[in-house]
């Protein structure tokens, strides 16, 4: 177990290396005098300067990626000018923000996303599997702007159930009831593609496995159909749902820019979407890295959970 | 092709989304000829005006720019944006596989550890960085949505090009001496271009949505020109005093993405060969019940099986796959049902519990009497009451039919407590016991192994332990022994010997094998085509067999009790279930067929317990 993991976390090395070349690649496409695009319009001669200075763009490009690779693993993203503040420090704040709201997202979407699987699987052709169908056909056909915009007229300016935007209230805010009603809306829409997915997912992975002879032995040992399909069918269905949660994860990652900037969110999103606007890109980079990096390191939990699922995984 | 197309369109909602989207392409493209607005003029005055207003059918912007036009152009922006985005993804990520995969070795290696990395990104951060790095704009935010799908071409086409190229037409194609080109784009890529383009409808509609969503953040088109996602991102400002900006845009991105989902969805059911047969329905916690005719009176036996028909129903076909089989079973007794495969003979012992996988199974008719009771239609729950606790099955392959991630003690105090409330504690004794039983050595220690730890043997032994559970009257034993070598099959016939006389537990023993009979069952009964052909204990049968499918099942056998064996000896293959000839079944494969076979229903018929379905028996009975 320990083992598996600590395996697991080194062949994240080369991955993790592998994120920072094509982000420092990436980069390096900036077209014209890299220092005055990163700058952009907050450009001054001396910024200029110390910009080649701090990034070495004078010396040639491996020895450039080295610097900041060796900059980046003692915690120094750089510093943003267009916030005026160190770039790790911004991203670890933002960060904090999108994972409350990315985090309940994929938990949401995980539980109603197989509970949906689950019974239209149990209930294949019957209305609830007709109605779960078409529910999550819509959910995976609708942009989450949109779906978020939507929500935000229905719920906060008709209805005056919840608030419009932001993760608190400017006055008088800040407990945790405070967070929950403002997160309840964005992380709804923000579920609601995943949760789609992974009902599809779930249930022809339940279908596959209702099929299988060990459910049969179940069925013939008396065991009830509840705990049949709740857990050993489910139980073995897990195994190929998993990987694809690990896949979601990112998704939801992804869809989260979108939510943050409809309801004014301050996470990670927000800030890499007004970093480009305002071509403050040593921002973007590290936003992306240490986005990228958390995001491999959730993949290897994912495999671990697997193992755990999984007894035949040689491990 | 066209088999393909018909299948799509029997899909009536893949139907609908290819009408959808035909309609918006064909609005789209015919733009210059439509009487609307200039898209970009705009009129101070008229601003926010609301939908079905005079002059603007969708009413105006924040601007006072009319909104249909807009609408459609931005419709015509968005969808061109996206097909472009497909294409050139299509294209790079398809050379990239096909170059990984052709060549294979070590430039495979590399390039997919680098499409590996690319997709170890969450595909926003890519495509921000893209245009972080190039800036915003629309013709960036394509170039940034097709980069990011080019890792999911890259790998699916790798996959399918590695598959062909170790095909021989390929190596031919080596030795005739073309170069690499040649044979990439002449061999190859024909192979490879129709996975290509399903890969491409089933992501384009994403690829839309992608670039309107970066539109949407304002990293995608610039004002004026307006896509759909730069139209939603503009009307956001005013969305709660002037909605209809912003539903009119976001609802024909959700027409859009929706009528190609639902497309997708249809051509990827379409080329499912699953779907089409029906193999991908899940069966029902029992068998379906649809009986005609009369319930047979009620016996004194055990069990019995009583004119039992059970049917699979697929598609238009109906299959009769036991077609009035009657079998009766005494405590202590060993009853044998042999035939080949397709006989009828599991089908008729999964009747017993309504365990037929329904879908496609039907009991149609007949009855299965439990000291009397009827089970046949009997409520869910008083039928899973009964289920391994008073009949109990033993299945063939315990590698399948035994649960693969719980441990065996797991599986038995499952099948312990779904009859007896007993404590944890106890249920773990119970099950050592039942494991020491079976003569599992070590039991104490087994108990916690997971089925692939253990041996086919072993594996068959806890499946026996499970069906010994909650000590049932009967117990079914579907081929039992098939997937065993022939020393642990003796083993297993013996143990089951021994406890059918301790127990006095009445057996029904499937089986294909005339061998594994002779040791162990009291009476047989030979099946054929879902009817009994003959019947009468095992002896008498095995002495001196009247029907000529026994005779030449038994001479099937080179040595009682010896190990597999096949019944492809017998020439010709059991018939068809839905296109039964009339009069004897077995009269195409007989070579005593007379005319008079063919014609009308032979009667199982002889003297009690000894009975046969034959004009022309081997012996008179
Ligand atoms: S009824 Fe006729 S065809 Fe059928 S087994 Fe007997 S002899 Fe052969």
């Amino acid at each position: 177990m320990g083992g598996y993991i600590l395996k697991r976390l080194i062949s994240a090395v080369p991955v993790l290396f592998g994120i920072t070349i094509i982000v420092f690649l990436i980069m390096s496409l900036i077209p014209g005098d890299p220092a005055t695009a990163i700058l952009g319009s907050y450009a001054t001669p001396e910024n200029v300067e110390k910009l080649n200075r701090d990034l070495g763009l004078d010396k040639p490009m491996v020895q450039r990626y080295f610097i900041w690779l060796g900059n980046m693993l003692t915690g120094d993203f750089g510093r943003s000018f267009s916030l005026n503040r160190p770039v790790i420090d911004e991203v670890l704040e933002r960060f904090n923000a999108t994972m409350i709201l990315s985090g309940t997202s994929f938990v949401l979407c995980s539980i109603f996303g197989i509970l949906a699987g689950v019974i239209s699987a149990a209930r294949q052709y019957g209305f609830a599997d007709k109605a779960i169908t078409f529910v999550v056909l819509i959910g995976i056909s609708v942009p989450s702007f949109f779906l978020g915009m939507m929500m935000i007229l229905l719920f906060a300016v008709h209805l005056r159930w919840l608030p419009v935007s932001g993760m608190y209230a400017i006055y008088g805010g800040g407990d945790l009831s405070d967070l929950i009603r403002h997160l309840i809306m964005p992380a709804l829409a923000l579920a609601a593609v995943a949760t789609g997915v992974v009902a599809r997912l779930s249930r022809s992975a339940m279908l596959e496995v209702l099929r299988q002879d060990f459910v049969r032995t179940a069925r013939a040992n008396g065991v009830p159909e509840r705990r049949v399909i709740m857990g050993h069918a489910l139980r073995v269905a897990m195994v190929s749902i998993l990987p694809v949660l690990g896949i979601q994860a990112g998704f939801v990652l992804s869809g989260a820019v979108y939510i943050e900037i409809v309801f004014q969110w301050p996470g990670v999103g927000r800030m890499l979407v007004d970093a480009i606007l305002a071509r403050d890109l040593l921002v973007v980079q590290g936003g992306v890295v240490f986005v990228a990096a958390c995001y491999v390191l959730f993949n290897i939990a994912v495999d671990v959970a697997q193992m755990l699922l999984d007894p035949r995984i040689k491990t | 092709m066209s088999a393909f197309l018909t299948l799509l369109f029997r899909n009536r909602l893949a139907a609908l989304g290819a009408v959808v989207i035909m309609a918006i392409l064909i609005l789209v493209l015919n733009i210059p000829l439509l009487p609307l607005h200039d898209p970009d003029v705009t009129a101070t005055a008229d601003r926010f005006m609301r939908p079905f207003a005079e002059g603007h059918l969708l009413g105006t912007d924040h601007l006072g720019r009319d909104l249909l036009s807009r609408l459609l152009h931005g419709t015509r922006l968005s969808l061109a944006v996206g097909i472009a985005a497909a294409l050139i993804a299509a294209a790079i990520g398809s050379a990239i596989g096909i170059f990984a995969g052709y060549f294979g070795g070590r430039t495979d290696n590399i390039v997919m550890r680098g499409v590996d990395m690319l997709m170890a990104f969450p595909y926003i951060l890519l495509a921000l960085a893209i245009v972080a790095a190039l800036g915003p704009g629309l013709m960036n935010a394509l170039i940034a949505v097709a980069a990011v799908n080019v890792p999911f071409f890259a790998r699916n086409i790798r996959g399918i090009t590695v598959g062909l190229a170790g095909r021989e037409f390929v190596d031919a194609a080596r030795l005739a001496g073309m170069g690499h080109t040649r044979i990439v784009l002449t061999e190859l890529l024909p192979n490879v271009l129709p996975v290509i383009v399903i890969a491409m409808s089933t992501t384009v509609g994403w690829m839309i949505l992608e670039t309107a969503g970066l539109s949407f953040l304002g990293l995608g088109s610039q004002p004026p020109q307006a896509d759909l996602g730069s139209m939603l991102g503009e009307a956001r400002s005013a969305m709660i005093s002037h909605p209809h900006t912003s539903i009119v845009p976001g609802l024909m991105i959700f027409l859009i993405v929706v009528s190609i989902n639902l497309l997708g969805d249809g051509v990827r059911d379409a080329l499912d060969p699953r779907l089409r047969s029906g193999a991908l329905s899940r069966p029902r916690a029992t068998t379906l019940v649809k009986r005609h005719g009369d319930v047979p009176p009620t016996t004194d036996d055990l069990l019995a099986i009583q004119d039992l028909h059970t049917e699979f129903h697929v598609g238009k076909r109906n299959l009769r796959a036991v077609d009035g089989v009657s079998l009766a079973v005494k405590p202590g007794e060993c009853l044998g049902v042999i035939g080949e495969s397709g006989s009828g003979k599991s089908v008729t012992a999964l009747s017993v519990m309504g365990l037929v996988a329904s879908p496609p199974g039907v009991i149609t008719g007949g009855a299965v009497r439990f000291q009397g009771e009827d089970l046949i239609g009997a409520p869910y729950e008083s039928l899973r009451q009964k289920r391994g606790d008073r009949v109990a099955y033993i299945f063939q392959d315990p590698l399948s039919t035994l649960h693969p991630l719980y441990r065996v003690g797991q599986q038995l105090a499952e099948a312990i407590r779904s009859h007896d409330s007993l404590s944890k504690a106890e249920t773990r004794a119970r099950a050592i016991e039942l494991l020491n039983d079976v003569r599992i050595p070590n039991a104490k220690s087994r108990v916690d192994d997971y089925p692939h730890e253990m041996s086919g043997g072993m594996r068959q032994r806890v499946g026996i332990a499970m069906a010994l559970a909650n000590e049932p009257d009967v117990i079914i034993a579907d081929e039992p022994t098939t997937a065993l070598d022939v020393t642990v099959q003796a083993q297993i016939l013996s143990l089951l010997d021994d406890l059918r006389r301790e127990r006095g537990l009445a057996i029904i023993f499937i089986t294909h094998d005339f061998g594994v009979v002779a040791q162990l069952c009291d009476r047989v009964a030979v099946m054929y085509a879902g009817r009994i052909v003959e019947e009468g204990p095992t002896q008498a049968v095995l002495d001196a067999p009247a029907h000529p499918y026994t005779k030449r099942l038994i001479a099937c056998v080179p040595e009682l009790g010896g190990g597999r064996r096949e019944l492809a000896a017998i020439p010709g293959l059991p018939p068809v279930l839905d296109d039964l000839p009339s009069g004897c079944a077995f009269a195409p494969r007989c070579n005593k067929a007379a005319k008079s076979c063919r014609q009308g229903e032979i009667p199982l018929q002889g003297p009690a317990l000894r009975t046969v379905r034959c004009l022309f028996p081997e012996r008179t009975l």
